[in-house]
């Protein structure tokens, strides 16, 4: 809790000493920049905290603050297949690709999406599982796959790699935040960028992001490796330990 | 308790694994059948990427065979000679069905095939073992003699083939041609379908050649050691996908299973053998004939292909 604290206070005095002359400036730190994979891992949580700094000199707001944290993870290809009928049995036909798309997706809000900003806003500034992942402020040319778009979303919220929680970000104070990160068991290392947005009546007020990665260590790190770097070693060494518990097997069964 | 596999990149419980792993390790052991076509689909069940489990199983499968290997050679009931034919003419077969693998992954119809293999292979061996079981067991049943295995000076045409060689452990007298062809044909099924193909091996031996089924599964045990070794070592070195920590479970798991039905094969007669291994078959093809006809309850998958991975 002391390494965290001190890190809050540490991107604190960074983000303070580079604000932009605005009325508000967000400043968010995460608990931790890195998540761990040992042999125990069954997944691991992170804390987002944040302060909005608000200019003394500028006039209270009407609207209140909404805050809106995203997590993507690394990027893959995926493939979506949809079955259909071919006479009596049922086959994957027709497949779409989506390049670069993140394996993991979290979003995070004080409260529902809808309340915060208008959809055609959602959209625009890449809001919510369906909007996180659209080209930026490019035109949106996925619109006649948008069954095999949602079809990702539902399979992958099914796995937990994508969650959208509308009650996931708490106001400890008018201005200081936090919003808990879960990082399932099964979610791929890599980088993982968060992105912090900070609204008042549907518009972008600030916006800071921040980075962590997941990453395996000691031995998981190392057969990893091992499977990578020497495939033939690492293969000789699994029949190897293979053949060897099959002979141990007969030594410890013997009894004809 | 959870453990994280570090290649199949999730975490399972270590129990579950063992008792899988030791259930299909008894059915192994008591048919002389690699297992990894029932440990395939229970690993990719639960949740493991289809590659990582193909890959692990080859080394699981290997690893168990060197037990029933050991066991049925100390009992002198394995037939070496006969190993080595079925070897060579397997490591061909690979070849081809690992060349015939790649070009439909790359056409893309790679599921379909699989799943339209498993149903038809499994299906039709299991439904003709059944019925000559059952028929084998009515017979039995009406106090009528069982069909004599072989009839002294008689045998099925391919056997009398040029280059004939004597199997003296198998008590066989057969060309060589036949029983190539045969371990070449498995080989290819074998390689496309991720499995040893054991349950193709010992009944084609017990009734394409009627060699004594306790000498068939031993010979079967050799010649799944070895090329699954090989496979082994080839998924490792050309998709890097052999999770050692997974293996090491399935093989503690499967080998005590193993033993156990070695044992049990025992005491197992010949017409309850085949109406058991037949019906286990059987049962593998409907499981997946089911998929390939009932609608689905979720149309759509979603796949990271091969290779996008890292």
């Amino acid at each position: 809790m002391r390494r965290t604290a001190l890190a809050l206070a540490a991107t604190c005095l960074v983000a303070l000493a580079t604000l932009p002359a605005k009325a508000e400036a967000l400043i968010a730190a995460l608990s931790t920049h890195r998540i761990a994979i040992a042999s125990n891992f069954t997944g691991d949580q992170l804390a987002v905290f944040g302060l909005v700094e608000r200019d003394g000199r500028s006039v209270a707001r009407a609207d209140p603050y909404d805050i809106v944290v995203t997590v993507r993870g690394p990027q893959r290809m995926l493939i979506v297949r949809e079955k259909e009928r071919v006479g009596p049995i049922w086959i994957n036909r027709t497949q779409r690709r989506f390049p670069d798309r993140s394996i993991y997706l979290s979003v995070a809000t004080n409260r529902p999406i809808a309340e915060i900003l208008s959809e055609e806003a959602a959209r625009r500034d890449r809001i919510g599982l369906a909007n996180a992942q659209r080209p930026q402020g490019g035109f949106d040319f996925e619109f006649d796959i948008a069954r095999f778009r949602e079809a990702l979303i539902r399979t992958l919220e099914g796995k937990q790699l994508y969650r959208l929680d509308e009650r996931g970000v708490t106001f400890l104070s008018p201005a200081l935040f936090s919003s808990q990160i879960r990082i399932p068991a099964i979610s791929p290392t890599g980088p993982y960028e968060v992105e912090v947005l900070l609204y008042a009546g549907g518009s972008i007020l600030a916006r800071q992001t921040t980075n962590f990665e997941v990453v395996k260590t000691g031995a998981e790190q190392r057969m990893t490796s091992a499977a990578h770097d020497r495939p033939l070693l690492y293969g000789l060494a699994t029949v190897a330990v293979a053949l060897l518990l099959g002979w141990l097997a007969t030594v410890i069964f013997r009894r004809d | 308790m959870q453990i994280y596999l570090p290649i199949a990149e999730l975490p399972i419980s270590i129990f579950l694994v063992l008792g899988l792993s030791g259930a299909v390790g008894f059915i192994s052991g008591l048919f002389g059948v690699g297992g990894g076509f029932l440990l395939t689909p229970l690993l990719i069940f639960l949740d493991i990427p289809p590659a990582v489990a193909v890959a692990t199983v080859a080394a699981q499968v290997a690893g168990s065979s060197m037990t029933g290997v050991l066991t049925y050679w100390r009992r002198n009931a394995l037939d070496f000679k006969l190993g080595g034919i079925l070897v060579t003419g397997g490591i061909f077969g690979t070849i081809m069905g690992v060349l015939f693998f790649n070009s439909m992954r790359r056409l893309g119809q790679l599921e379909l095939v699989i799943t339209l293999a498993y149903v038809t292979l499994f299906t039709c061996i299991g439904g003709l073992m059944l019925f000559d079981a059952v028929r084998a067991a009515l017979r039995d049943r009406r106090g009528k003699p069982a069909r004599r295995l072989r009839e002294a000076g008689s045998h099925p045409p391919w056997m009398g083939l040029p280059l004939r060689m004597r199997f003296p452990r198998s008590q066989l007298y057969a060309s060589v041609i036949p029983i190539a062809g045969l371990a070449i044909v498995i080989g290819f099924i074998g390689a496309v379908l991720g499995v040893g193909g054991g349950f193709m091996l010992v009944p084609a031996l017990i009734y394409f050649f009627r060699i004594p089924p306790a000498v068939v599964v031993g010979t079967s045990l050799f010649q799944i050691l070895v090329t699954m070794s090989g496979a082994t070592v080839l998924h490792a070195v050309t998709n890097q996908s052999v999770d050692i920590i997974l293996a090491m479970l399935l093989l503690v798991g499967g080998v005590i299973g193993a033993q156990f039905g070695g044992r049990a094969a025992r005491n197992l007669n010949v017409s309850s053998f085949r109406l058991l291994l037949a019906l286990l078959i059987l049962s593998v093809g409907l499981r997946f004939a089911v998929e390939l006809f009932l609608p689905p309850s979720e149309p759509y998958s979603v796949v990271v292909p091969e290779g996008a991975q890292r």
